[in-house]
C-alpha cells in the first residue's frame, strides 16, 4: 500500500514537473497582458535544444540552459510581433508552434544526420539521490522518492515567482501593466519594456519546460516528445486563474491523474485502457465545473498597447 | 503617394507581401543550412504543378482544411477561438466510419447520411464547450483542449471495438462504397473504363492513380452556405454582433448564451464535415489508432489565419496550404533538404499575417509625413 501510494507521487511528479515550468510561464506573460498561444512551441524548440547541447558538451546542465536560451529566443519574436508591432497574439502564437516546431525537426535533420529523432544523450539530468550522494536504497518505497531534480526545480521556481509577482515592486509593476497599462504608463513604468521581459521569461520557461521532459522524463528529442504539453500548460495556467500556485496546483492535479491512468490500468482492469486514458482530460472538465469556475482573466491580457491612445 | 498608402491598407496586400516574406526567411533558412533555395523552391513547385495527378492531390489534401480553416474562420467571426477543430475533426471521422460501415444504404443517400452523422457527432463536440462557456464561464482554449484528448481516445476506442477492427491491423474496416464520393468510382475500376481512361494520358493520371472525389465541390458549397448565413441572415447577425460587442448585444436584447453554443455547434459540424469528406473522399477510408494529434484541425487555425478569416478566402488559403504541405516532400525526396522547412515557411507565413498591422502603420507614417510637408 505505502508502496503504491509513493508510487503514485513519483508518476504524478515526474508527469507534472515540465507542465508546471511552462504553466508558470504562462502565468508571467498573461499578468503582463500578453497571451502567448506560443509555449507549445517554444517547449519542442527547448526540448530539441536541451537535448542537443546536453549531447554534444555531455553536459545536461548546459542543455537546460541552452533550452531556456532556445525558448527565450523564440519568445522574443513573440514580443516583437505582440508588443511592438500590435499582432493579434493568437496569430502570432500560432506561427511560434509553427516555427518552434518546424525549426526543431529542420535542426534535428541537420546535426543528426538525417534523423528527426536525435540521439540519446550520455548524461540525464541528474536525480535527487545523486545530488544528495545516497548510493543504494534497499527499500522500493524510498527508491520511489528519488525523484528528478527537475521537480524540486519547478517547485523552488513556483515559490520564486509568487515572492516575486506578490511581494516585490517588479511583480506589482507587471501585474499592473496586465491589469491597466495606461495608469502604469502614466506612473512610469515602461509598458513595452515590462511586457518584452515577460514574454521572453515565459519562453525560457517554456524552454526549461521542454528540457524537463527531454533531458529528465525521456533522454531524447523525437517529434512525440513534446505532444500538446504547451496548450495543456497554457489550460492549466488559465485553471489556476493565472497564479503562480494555482498553475502549480492543476499541473499537479493532472499529473496526479495520469497517475491514476499507470496505476489503475494493467492487470484486471475491466475499463478499457484508452477509455481509462480520458481520465486525466475529463478530471480537469469536472473540477472546473464544480469547484472552480468562471475565470477572469487580467484586464488587459491579449490587448495590445499603444501608448496615447484610449 | 495617397494610392501607396490606400494599397498598404488593404488587408489583402498585407497577406500577399506575408506570403512573399515567408518564402524568403525559408530561402535564406536554406541557404544558411547549404541548399540552393532556388532548386528546393523549384522542387516543390514541380511536385505541386509538373504533373496532374500531383494537382489531383493538392485538392484531394486541401479539402479537409478548407473546411477547418473555415469552422475556426467562423467562430472567429463570432468571437470565439475554436482551437478544438481537431477534435471536433476526429469525432467527425469516428461517426463516419461506425455509419460508413455499420449502415448499408443505397449510393448518395448513404454519403449523405454518413455527413450528417458526423456534423451531429461534432456538433456536439463544439456545442459541449459552448455550453460550458456559457454556463459555467469556462475558457474556451481550456475545455478544447481537453475535448481533442479526449476525442483522439475514442478514436483509438473504436479502433479496438470487435466488431469495428480489421483483423491483423490497428484500423476499422473500411466503409462501403456506396458511402464513397470518389469521381465516377464504378466506372473507373470496371474494365470498359480503365480502357477508355487509358486513351487520355491526363485523365488517366487524375484518376486511376489518385482518389479524385467530389470533396471540393461540396467543400466549397458549404463555404457559401456559411458565407450566407454570416452575412445574410438576421441569425447571422446576432451571432457577429455577439463576436464584436458582448455588452452591446446583450443590452439589444441578444440571447448571449444561446448564441455562443450556436456558434459552437456551428463550427463542430463545419469540422464535422471535413472528418466525413476525409473518410469518403480518398484512401484508406477507415480510422486507426493515432499516437498524437494528425492537425487537421490545429492547420485549419493557420488557414483561417492566413485567409483573414473570410469563409471565400479559406478556399484560396486552403489550397495554398495544402500544396505548400504536398509539393514541400519534394524537396526532401528530390533536393535532401528538410521538408519541415515548409513548417517554418508557413509559420513565418502567418507570423507576418500577424503582424499585418506593420504596413498600417507605414500607410500611418507616410500620412504623417505627407500632411507636415502641405502644412
Amino acid at each position: 500500500m505505502l508502496n503504491t501510494i509513493a508510487l503514485a507521487i513519483n508518476i504524478t511528479l515526474m508527469y507534472s514537473a515540465p507542465l508546471i515550468f511552462t504553466a508558470l510561464g504562462s502565468v508571467i506573460t498573461e499578468r503582463s497582458g500578453v497571451v502567448n498561444i506560443g509555449l507549445e512551441g517554444m517547449m519542442v524548440m527547448g526540448a530539441f535544444a536541451g537535448v542537443t547541447a546536453a549531447y554534444y558538451s555531455e553536459n545536461p546542465w548546459i542543455g537546460f540552459l541552452t533550452a531556456g536560451l532556445a525558448g527565450g529566443i523564440l519568445a522574443l519574436l513573440h514580443a516583437v510581433a505582440a508588443v511592438t508591432f500590435r499582432a493579434n497574439q493568437t496569430i502570432s502564437g500560432t506561427a511560434l508552434n509553427f516555427i518552434g516546431s518546424g525549426m526543431a525537426l529542420f535542426l534535428s535533420r541537420m546535426f543528426f544526420d538525417g534523423a528527426t529523432m536525435t540521439k540519446p544523450v550520455p548524461n540525464k539530468l541528474p536525480k535527487i539521490f545523486e545530488v544528495l550522494h545516497i548510493d543504494q536504497v534497499e527499500s522500493s518505497v524510498l527508491s520511489n522518492m528519488n525523484i528528478d531534480i527537475t521537480v524540486v526545480l519547478a517547485f523552488l521556481f513556483t515559490a520564486l515567482i509568487w515572492f516575486v509577482l506578490y511581494k516585490t515592486k517588479w511583480g506589482l509593476r507587471l501585474r499592473a501593466v496586465g491589469e491597466h497599462p495606461a495608469a502604469a504608463d502614466t506612473l512610469g513604468v515602461n509598458v513595452y519594456w515590462v511586457r518584452y521581459l515577460a514574454v521572453i521569461l515565459s519562453g525560457v520557461m517554456a524552454g526549461f519546460g521542454g528540457a524537463a521532459q527531454s533531458l529528465a522524463v525521456v533522454s531524447l528529442f523525437s517529434p512525440t516528445v513534446i505532444s500538446g504539453h504547451g496548450f495543456i500548460a497554457m489550460a492549466a495556467a488559465i485553471f489556476g486563474k493565472w497564479t503562480p500556485h494555482g498553475a502549480m496546483l492543476a499541473c499537479l492535479l493532472f499529473g496526479f491523474a495520469q497517475a491514476l491512468v499507470v496505476l489503475l490500468g494493467g492487470d484486471g482492469m475491466v475499463i478499457p485502457p484508452q477509455i481509462l486514458s480520458m481520465l486525466p482530460y475529463l478530471l480537469t472538465i469536472i473540477v472546473l465545473v464544480l469547484f472552480v469556475g468562471r475565470a477572469t482573466a487580467p484586464k488587459a491580457s491579449g490587448v495590445p498597447y499603444q501608448k496615447g491612445v484610449r | 503617394m495617397k494610392k501607396i498608402q490606400h494599397i498598404l491598407r488593404k488587408p489583402i496586400v498585407g497577406i500577399l507581401i506575408s506570403i512573399v516574406m515567408g518564402f524568403l526567411v525559408g530561402a535564406v533558412i536554406l541557404m544558411v543550412a547549404g541548399y540552393n533555395p532556388a532548386t528546393a523552391y523549384g522542387a516543390m513547385l514541380r511536385g505541386i504543378f509538373s504533373k496532374p495527378k500531383y494537382l489531383a492531390q493538392v485538392v484531394i489534401r486541401s479539402t479537409p482544411i478548407i473546411l477547418t480553416g473555415l469552422s475556426v474562420a467562423f467562430a472567429f467571426q463570432t468571437g470565439l477561438f475554436n482551437i478544438g477543430a481537431e477534435g471536433q475533426f476526429i469525432m467527425g471521422t469516428i461517426a463516419a466510419v461506425l455509419v460508413g460501415y455499420k449502415v448499408p444504404l443505397p449510393p448518395v443517400i448513404h454519403f449523405i447520411a454518413v455527413v450528417a452523422a458526423a456534423m451531429i457527432a461534432a456538433g456536439l463536440w463544439g456545442a459541449i464547450v459552448g455550453f460550458l462557456k456559457a454556463k459555467f464561464g469556462i475558457h474556451e482554449v481550456i475545455t478544447s483542449i481537453m475535448l481533442n484528448w479526449i476525442a483522439l481516445y475514442l478514436n483509438n476506442f473504436t479502433v479496438t471495438l470487435p466488431w469495428m477492427k480489421k483483423p491483423g491491423s490497428e484500423s476499422t474496416y473500411e466503409v462501403l462504397t456506396s458511402s464513397w464520393i470518389v469521381v465516377l468510382n464504378n466506372w473507373k475500376t470496371s474494365p470498359e473504363g480503365r480502357e477508355q481512361l487509358m486513351q487520355h494520358p491526363v485523365l488517366a493520371d487524375v484518376f486511376i492513380r489518385t482518389d479524385f472525389n467530389y470533396g471540393i465541390l461540396i467543400a466549397i458549397v458549404v463555404v457559401a452556405i456559411v458565407w450566407f448565413i454570416l452575412n445574410r441572415t438576421t441569425k447571422g447577425f446576432e451571432l457577429r454582433a455577439v463576436g464584436f460587442n458582448k455588452d452591446a448585444s446583450q443590452f439589444a436584447g441578444i440571447d448571449v448564451k444561446k448564441n455562443i453554443i450556436i456558434s459552437m455547434a456551428i463550427a463542430g459540424a463545419i469540422s464535422g464535415i471535413a472528418g466525413a469528406l476525409f473518410i469518403t473522399g480518398a484512401m484508406p477510408h477507415r480510422i486507426s489508432v493515432l499516437s498524437a494529434m494528425q492537425n487537421y484541425g490545429f492547420d485549419g487555425i493557420s488557414v483561417a489565419l492566413i485567409a483573414n478569416s473570410s469563409p471565400f478566402g479559406v478556399i484560396l488559403s486552403g489550397l495554398l496550404f495544402g500544396g505548400l504541405k504536398y509539393g514541400g516532400a519534394s524537396i526532401q525526396s528530390e533536393v535532401g533538404a528538410p521538408s519541415e522547412i515548409i513548417n517554418i515557411v508557413i509559420g513565418v507565413i502567418v507570423f507576418f499575417v500577424a503582424m499585418s498591422s506593420i504596413f498600417r502603420m507605414i500607410a500611418d507614417y507616410l500620412e504623417r509625413k505627407g500632411e507636415k510637408k502641405n502644412a
